[in-house]
């Protein structure tokens, strides 16, 4: 079953329209990735998804429902979380406290103790720095607690942009084999990504976006074999 | 690495000759002169002596500071030479400045270099006696040196002590009035140690070195005091937290018998600011949101009180206080949302600009002609009736106060109890908002708007939310300033009083509740006592702000928040990678 439709979904931002009509898919239990080069449109696409940008056509549905007629602090209601670009922990603040405001949407204690282990549990590192300000990790500790933040409020669908961004090899490679934990243990993912290789290892499906527009969707497997994308996006000639 | 022996001197001379310059600014501004007519120890030396001496003092700090170098030990000989010599060079300056003012006259320029500024400084003695600024000079660039140069152990009790003594000195003659007026030890003793605008000679000797041994006492046995402390049974400790907070209790509650209607009226306006320092606290310091009209809600809260109390022909209704007060604050809330629904969307200099002419609108309007047969315009509103706890009696007629069976809150030595109580239980809500999630949800704004929003917070009403409470607070302290002074004026109302709101933030410390009273107190209260410095107020505020810029970016009593902000240590990268390999290993 769909869980996130996007349909001819068209963005502006004034006069510049950075989404052509994109239209997207994604199946329940799916990893999904965005892949294309800086300013392709992949942030915008992410923004307009959880509302923080309104399409100015187009249609997006969350399990069949129109989320368009909700405003961006509602949808994660709805089940949609976001880690952003760059991770936007919140630096004056310590890891506990950002755990705690990524629950802001779920009232119930037991709820947020839950997931609290949970983060805990899939990143042991932030429960040895719990007490510390965001400010003073590192990327990589950074990028663990954005990603912690965003389970926080339980989602169905957690949108991941560039989480390799600015990441030593190894770094990217534990938050990419935390995504796919996070996938098992239920959650839908969109993961946008300019690292196709990575990306591409562990998605099911994939789309490649140029310049706004949709150029290719495939399975992850054929998209690695495809020349376009291994000239453009994996460095291969 | 050596350090060159001209390279020093240069140092040196060219702190001394800064400080000279301060000295002379001093003068010519005419602080020297104001401040010499008060003493900080009675008639040994002035306050206009001690900022001398304090220019002289800190150029040896500051030569003694810049001539040492961190890696290596302290070199005493250098740094004395240093200091000695920027003393000197502050003297030389000042005795220089003193000469050439017996050459032109300076007053054609500088209206301040009055003669009397020239007998003051020459001791009356034309230039025989100049050649004593360098002397003195030398003197207390040795002292900041010195002072330099002690171990902690000793700089530390001794700095406070000297703090803490010219503090005292400052309100040396409110002590004495106080003490004068109980009985006849303590009428004694504080002739003893308070003089009539500074301390006695053996009353700044007694605080000094009371100070310094408390201090150097506490420092030595604090943990052990607190070890004891914490090893009283439970009930104890509890019973000693009851007889503490007894005792202040006590000690505000009867502040104004024992200190008069002027140190009473000045407590008011301390708390009336800290009133509307916790309003915009709430605005700018938890969500982030500027606002240069603030005052704009405290002329609301007043005009409320003002329309609706007044016994004056702009009296509208004839309530008591009491029930005014709660539609002043719903009121100032409505104006707080008023403000906010159109600056919603306005950031940064934009949201300072339109909120600077939110305040002067309403101030304008308040005071127009247009508006004049509502508020009363330029002549304002009379006739306010003072608070009363009892019954009131009926309203007779116009300009006729209503009478008042029981307590009447008539002055400030009643209106006291009012304004503090107030901004205790304004404080006390605010602390408990900050620890809300409305009080997250402000912070998560604060930081960044778009996360904010994409963890589920609804921007436009946790902002209005914020623009509404800050309102509020303001609101109360206008409705309670209405009933001190008794009538209302649109004048009153001037973008001063927001920028005096804004400051006193800053140098508490931004988004934290004590930090609000703190910087009440210092910004507002100091002034308020010292009639000389109040004549300086903006220079004192400038010199504040820019010290705390440069010192104490965190404020006075900083929120936890901005102090990890500010003094974080960095981990690295590396670090990292190497202990999440050794982690994977783990796995
Ligand atoms: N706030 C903005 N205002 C105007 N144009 C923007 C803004 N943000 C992004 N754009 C433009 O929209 C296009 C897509 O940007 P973005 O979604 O950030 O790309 P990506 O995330 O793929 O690098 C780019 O051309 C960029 O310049
Ligand atoms: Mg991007």
């Amino acid at each position: 079953m769909s869980i996130l439709n996007l349909d001819n979904v068209h963005t502006y931002y004034g006069n510049i329209h950075a989404l052509k009509g994109i239209s997207i898919n994604i199946e329940k239990g799916e990893i999904v990735t965005l892949i294309g080069g800086n300013g392709a449109g992949k942030t915008t696409t992410l923004r307009t998804i959880s509302g923080l940008l309104k399409p100015r056509e187009g249609k997006i549905h969350l399990n069949g429902d129109d989320i368009l007629k909700y405003q961006a602090h509602e949808i994660v209601y709805k089940g949609v979380s976001m880690v952003p670009e760059g991770r936007g922990v919140f630096a004056r603040l310590t890891v506990l406290e950002n755990l705690e405001m990524g629950a802001y949407s779920r009232n119930s204690k037991e709820e947020l103790s839950r997931n609290m282990e949970r983060v805990f549990t899939l990143f042991p590192r932030l429960k040895e720095r719990r007490t510390q300000v965001a400010g003073t990790l590192s990327g990589g500790e950074q990028q663990m607690l954005a990603t912690g933040r965003g389970l926080m409020s339980n989602p169905s669908v957690l949108l991941m942009d560039e989480p390799s961004m600015g990441l030593a090899p190894v770094l990217v490679e534990l938050i990419f084999d935390t995504i796919q934990q996070i996938n098992k243990e239920g959650t839908t993912i969109l993961l946008v990504e300019q690292n196709a290789l990575m990306a591409l290892s562990i998605a099911n499906r994939g789309y490649v976006l140029q310049t706004g527009e949709i150029i290719i969707s495939d399975t992850a497997e054929n998209l690695k074999k495809n020349p376009t994308v291994q000239k453009a996006y994996l460095g291969m000639e | 690495m050596m350090m060159k022996k001209d390279y020093l001197i240069w140092i040196a001379i060219k702190t001394g000759l800064l400080s000279g310059v301060i000295a002379i600014f001093l003068c010519l501004i005419g602080m020297v002169e104001v401040f010499s007519k008060r003493d900080v120890i009675e008639k040994i030396i002035t306050l206009g002596d001690f900022i001398l001496l304090a220019t002289a003092v800190s150029a040896g700090v500051i030569a003694a500071r810049a001539t040492s170098n961190p890696e290596q030990q302290k070199q005493p000989l250098k740094n004395l030479i240093a200091g000695a010599l920027a003393g000197i060079t502050t003297g030389v300056v000042i005795a220089a400045f003193i000469g050439l003012s017996q050459q032109i006259n300076l007053r054609s320029v500088f209206l301040s270099a009055s003669p009397s500024l020239f007998d003051l400084l020459t001791f009356k003695g034309g230039t025989n006696w100049i050649w004593m600024y360098p002397a003195i000079g030398m003197a207390a660039g040795l002292l900041g040196t010195i002072l330099f140069l002690l171990p902690e152990k000793f700089r530390q009790p001794i700095t406070r002590a000297i703090f803490i003594t010219f503090l005292l000195a400052l309100f040396s003659g409110l002590f004495r009035v106080v003490m004068i007026n109980q009985s006849d030890n303590i009428a004694k003793a504080g002739k003893y140690l308070f003089g009539q605008t500074g301390l006695t000679l053996s009353g700044a000797i007694i605080f000094f070195v009371a100070v310094v041994s408390i201090s150097m006492f506490w420092s030595a046995e604090s943990t052990n005091l607190q070890k004891g402390f914490a090893r009283i049974p439970k009930k104890g400790q509890t019973g000693v937290r009851v007889v503490v907070f007894a005792i202040l209790a006590y000690m505000v509650l009867m502040l104004p018998q024992v200190s008069g209607p002027f140190i009473a009226q000045v407590i008011v306006i301390v708390s009336l600011y800290a009133l509307m320092g916790l309003g915009l606290n709430i605005t700018l310091g938890f969500a982030g949101l500027l606002d240069l009209g603030f005052v704009a809600f405290f002329a609301v809260g007043a005009y409320t009180v003002g329309l609706l109390t007044s016994y004056g022909i702009f009296g509208l209704q004839h309530v008591s206080f009491w029930v005014a007060v709660p539609i002043a604050v719903l009121v100032s809330m409505m104006f707080g949302a008023f403000l906010g629904l159109p600056v919603l969307g306005v950031r940064g200099d934009y949201l300072a600009i339109a909120t600077l002419g939110f305040g002067e609108i309403v101030r304008l309007l308040a005071g127009s002609d247009f508006l004049a047969p509502f508020f009363g315009g330029p002549q304002g509103i009379i006739g306010i009736q003072k608070p009363c706890l009892g019954t009131l009696g009926e309203f007779v007629r116009v300009d006729v106060p209503r009478i008042c069976n029981g307590l009447e809150f008539a002055g400030p030595k009643e209106i006291y109890y009012l304004a503090v109580a107030s901004a205790i239980l304004i404080a006390f809500i605010a602390l408990r908002l900050q620890r809300s999630r409305l009080g997250r949800a402000w912070m998560a704004i604060r930081e960044d708007e778009d996360v904010a929003e994409a963890l589920g917070i609804n921007l436009i009403q946790t902002k209005l939310l914020a623009y509404m409470l800050g309102a509020a607070f303001a609101g109360l302290g206008g409705a309670i300033f209405t009933v001190l002074v008794g009538s209302i004026f649109a004048t009153s109302m001037q973008l001063i009083v927001s920028i005096n709101v804004v400051s006193l933030i800053i140098v508490g410390g931004m988004g934290s509740v004590p930090g609000v009273i703190v910087g009440a107190i210092a910004l507002i209260g100091l002034p308020e006592l010292l009639r000389e410095v109040s004549e300086y107020r903006f220079l004192f505020y400038g010199a504040a702000l820019i010290m705390m810029m440069l010192a104490k970016p965190e404020g006075l009593w900083p929120s936890q928040a901005t102090l990890r902000e500010l003094h974080h240590d960095d981990s690295g990268e590396d670090s990292e990678i190497a202990s999440t390999k050794s982690s994977q290993a783990k796995a």
